[in-house]
């Protein structure tokens, strides 16, 4: 293929990587802290669109704000969901927490089929992101541009709070050993609390710009991504925030660039993460990034 | 005891041959379909039930492992006219194209087919993880259903396959429903069934105490396999047509909500639970269309049903984790301490 | 020599837990494993049950090579241990835990459990007669169909004996027997361990805290300190030397 396509299909996969990211990160922060794979992150994801989209429909603020009430909705609806189906099961089998998160997610999928429907929605335009640009021999889609940098933006701003806020720092210890934070006064609930907030923030960030450039919207349109998010997340090096900035953009490469050249395969293309991530899991289940654990005896 | 026990046992199956004769021949066609259903359920769900609850392995494979069931066993039993009929846009491979199996062989080939599969993805994925294992399971299952999608000449891809032969009559589901509780209680009350409950009950101890966890778990999981395969199978012996688009991780959410609700560990939770919760999905169905109760008339809602079970799902698993019956068997000897039965006197010759 | 390790050693990373471990032990001693908590003794059972794979260093077992065996094969070979912090099957009855045990002598096959063969019903009847017996030998044949949780501490250290002897041990590793045991049941304990060496024929190495026990009947112990060696004779040579006494900043 030529050059053109070739550095198209870069652009593409840099913002497909960029949104994988978005999302992995949020499953990859709440895993670190309560060894919880959130299997609701997905939908999460498909709730900040939502959210965005009837309140950009409402027309009664600029879209922008509309944007962030979104994300703040989302952010609120994660604390909540640890709250109901988390929290009651902090110190059950992690398999019933896993049911939960199940169940969960089943739960508000058919809600969202319920509330919103099942048809597709069509996101209104936003000339801002709906432009086309070019630069150089490429065309993309001003959205295209934008998503690398609010996730970049995103991720600085998570860092910062991760390594050089008194919060940060609690969320860290008790992601490392959840009981010596408790004895050191440190406020369990609260801190996991603020990582769901968080998350779930960055998946409802995830969820807008994913329609920006895909504008139609469903309730089963978290599914997919969320799987391979989590995959992403895992390949990285599950509890580490650089693991999943990493897998969503391997993830997202391997996708893009598959596609583009072994078109023969492309039905495979679903298929492709997970044979990834059971390579992982069997030659390097910490993850690219990731450490090992060993069990007390 | 024992002889008390085993006449117990020998009416019961009487009876139940009895009832389920009486059913087929009063109840109407709709009302058997739902009832044979949930046999298909109960052989689903202890398939399930065997590596989560009595060996302690998050398995969520279920569906793909039903999928090779279901189309091994149609691919074989279908007639040569149905097979060319089906598969229009590509014919299927000539070997298979002429091949057709009685209905028994078919069922068989199925499970053992999804027993080998079974033992493929058990061998590396049984050493991870509890949550690892779940997801690394849930994978290979859309991985199998993804290869099925595509496999145009072999399963017919994304069109599925239509006029399988109806073979899964009221007293074969159930003949092999009775045989999978039959096969689980001797098999979970034996000395293996110890070694089961041993590694789910703690690994370490367990292998300190000379078992070979891992062999433990590959059988468990293959044998878990054979059964998901066979009731794959019979679910497309009923419904006569399958394609790839039903065997997805929802099918393997709804034997999960099963086999919790019945209780993780119970073979007679998840038989109750089978029954159940098939027969409320059935009796939910209104949920889902439109209502006309008179002056009240409602859109249908497609999905309330769903938003009405995973709420049951959690709510069980967060209030009543052990779900109807924990890990206890409703037994003779049960019954018996209840006072249901009379009572043997003491000292008097078993 | 029933078991022996030549430089035995465990790192983990960066962390040494033990190092050069060297022990002999002949059959039908009893022998004493002690020193400070996190010293490294649970790890030196790890390695010897092969729950660790020695990092240095070999083990042998009435002459064969263990090192870094899988545990369940060690145990065939007939080592069993009992745990720190008891770990018995939590649903399962006082019976069935100790029947766990026994089958590994047993080997039964899910297709002979499932037929229930002739073969699998005498071997299964003869497991019950023995772990019966063992829950007579250790007192607890009254609670033989309670749930192994629901029995009191003591009693649960004693059922994980009785599980770890129906595998027919000939050497036994007892991690902490005596934990949580007021002065009158370690003291029955001590009988115990005595009565179950003559009665099983076994060969009996002792992690413990307890030094009344330790020193009662143990006929020699090995001193571990930060996965050091630092001490090994008899009882009285022990108490004596200095080194143990720093380390335990004045032993009972």
């Amino acid at each position: 293929m030529d050059l053109a396509t070739f550095l198209q299909q870069l652009a593409n996969a840099a913002s497909l990587g960029s949104l994988y990211s978005l999302i992995a990160i949020g499953y990859t922060m709440v895993y670190g802290i309560l060894r919880l794979i959130n299997f609701a992150h997905g939908d999460i994801f498909m709730l900040g669109a939502y959210f965005a989209f009837y309140l950009v429909a409402a027309a009664v603020m600029p879209w922008w704000v509309a944007f962030i009430v979104a994300i703040g909705l989302t952010s609120l609806f994660g604390i909540g969901l640890e709250r109901l189906a988390y929290r009651p099961l902090r110190d059950s089998p992690r398999i019933s927490l896993m049911i939960s998160a199940i169940g969960a997610s089943f739960l508000i999928e058919n809600l969202g089929v319920v509330i919103f429907g099942g048809r597709p929605k069509s996101f209104a335009s936003i000339p801002l992101f709906d432009t086309v640009v070019n630069v150089g021999p490429i065309s993309v889609l001003s959205v295209s541009l934008f998503i690398p940098v609010f996730a970049a933006a995103a991720l600085v701003v998570l860092l910062f709070v991760v390594n050089r806020t008194k919060t940060g720092m609690a969320m860290r210890a008790v992601s490392t050993d959840i009981e010596a934070a408790r004895l050191m006064a440190i406020d369990v609930n609260r801190i996991i609390s603020y990582t769901f907030g968080i998350g779930s923030a960055l998946a409802a960030l995830g969820g807008i710009m994913w329609t920006m450039k895909y504008p139609q919207l469903n309730p089963l349109m978290g599914i997919m991504p969320g799987l391979k998010c989590f995959i992403a997340a895992v390949i990285g090096g599950i509890g580490n925030i650089g693991g999943a900035v990493l897998g969503g953009f391997l993830l997202g490469f391997i996708e893009i660039m598959v596609a583009a050249f072994l078109p023969a395969l492309t039905g495979y293309r679903d298929a492709f993460s997970f044979i990834l991530l059971i390579l992982v899991l069997l030659l390097k289940p910490s993850g690219l990034l990731g450490q090992k654990q060993t069990v007390k005896v | 005891m024992k002889t008390r026990n085993t006449l117990l046992t020998a009416g019961a199956i009487a009876l139940f041959a009895c009832l389920l004769w009486l059913a087929d021949a009063k109840l109407g066609g709709y009302a058997m379909r739902i009832l044979n259903l949930s046999a298909i359920y109960i052989v689903l769900s202890l398939s399930l039930n065997l590596v989560n609850g009595f060996t302690g392995l998050f398995s969520l494979g279920c569906a793909g492992f039903m999928a090779v069931g279901a189309y091994v066993s149609a691919l074989l039993s279908m007639s040569p006219e149905v097979k060319e009929m089906n598969f229009f846009l590509e014919p299927l491979a000539p070997w298979l194209q002429n091949l057709t199996l009685p209905f028994a062989l078919a069922l068989v080939a199925g499970g053992l087919c999804a027993a080998l599969a079974g033992l493929i993805v058990g061998i590396p994925v049984l050493r991870l993880r509890d949550d690892y294992l779940a997801i690394a399971t849930l994978g290979f299952a859309e991985i199998i259903r993804v290869v099925i999608t595509n496999l145009q000449s072999l399963t017919n891809g994304a069109q599925g396959l239509k006029n399988i032969p109806k073979y899964s009559t009221t007293w074969t589901v159930w003949g092999v429903a009775a045989l999978t509780v039959a096969f689980m209680a001797l098999l979970t009350r034996s000395s293996y069934g110890r070694e089961l409950k041993a590694v789910r009950d703690d690994e370490i101890a367990a292998e300190a105490m000379g078992i070979n966890v891992f062999r433990v778990k590959v059988t468990s999981f293959t044998i878990s396999s054979f059964l998901a395969g066979v009731g794959g199978a019979l679910l497309g012996h009923m419904i006569t047509t399958i394609d790839p688009k039903m065997f997805t991780f929802m099918l393997t959410f709804n034997i999960l909500l099963i086999v919790v609700l019945g209780g993780n560990g119970s073979i007679t939770g998840s038989v109750i639970a089978s029954i159940a919760v098939t027969v409320l999905m059935e009796a939910m169905r209104f949920l889902d269309e439109p209502l006309n109760l008179l002056f009240i008339k409602t859109e249908g809602m497609p999905g309330l049903r769903m938003v009405v079970f995973s709420a049951m799902l959690m709510a069980v698993v967060i209030f009543r984790q052990r779900g109807l019956m924990g890990d206890r068997e409703l037994t003779w000897d049960g019954l018996a301490k209840a006072g249901l039965l009379p009572r043997k006197k003491k000292g008097a010759r078993e | 020599m029933k078991l022996e390790t030549k430089g035995a050693t465990m790192r983990f990373g960066g962390l040494t837990a033990v190092s050069d471990f060297n022990i002999a032990i002949d059959s039908g001693e009893i022998v004493g494993l002690i020193g400070p908590n996190g010293a490294g003794k649970t790890t030196a059972f790890n390695m010897i049950t092969g729950v660790y794979a020695p990092t240095e260093g070999r083990i042998r077992f009435e002459g064969r090579d263990i090192t870094g065996h899988q545990p369940h094969l060690i145990n065939k070979a007939g080592i069993a241990r009992t745990f720190q912090n008891i770990r018995l099957f939590s649903t399962m009855s006082v019976l069935e835990n100790v029947l766990v045990g026994c089958a590994v002598r047993e080997r039964p096959t899910w297709i002979n459990s499932v037929l229930r063969t002739p073969g699998y019903r005498r071997r299964d009847r003869e497991s019950h007669d023995f772990a019966r017996e063992l829950l007579a030998e250790t007192g607890l044949s009254e609670l033989e169909d309670e749930k192994a949780t629901s029995l009191p501490y003591g009693k649960q250290r004693r059922l994980e004996i009785a599980r770890a002897l129906a595998s027919r041990p000939s050497l036994l590793l007892l991690d902490e027997p005596a934990a949580g045991m007021n002065p009158q049941e370690s003291i029955e304990l001590m009988d115990f361990i005595r009565r179950v060496r003559d009665r099983f024929d076994l060969t009996i190495l002792l992690i413990e805290h307890h030094m009344q026990v330790v020193m009662g009947i143990c006929s020699r112990m090995y001193v571990l300190d930060y996965g050091v060696t630092i001490a090994h004779g008899t009882p009285d040579e022990i108490r004596r030397d200095p080194k143990v006494i720093e380390a335990y900043l004045g032993v009972e």
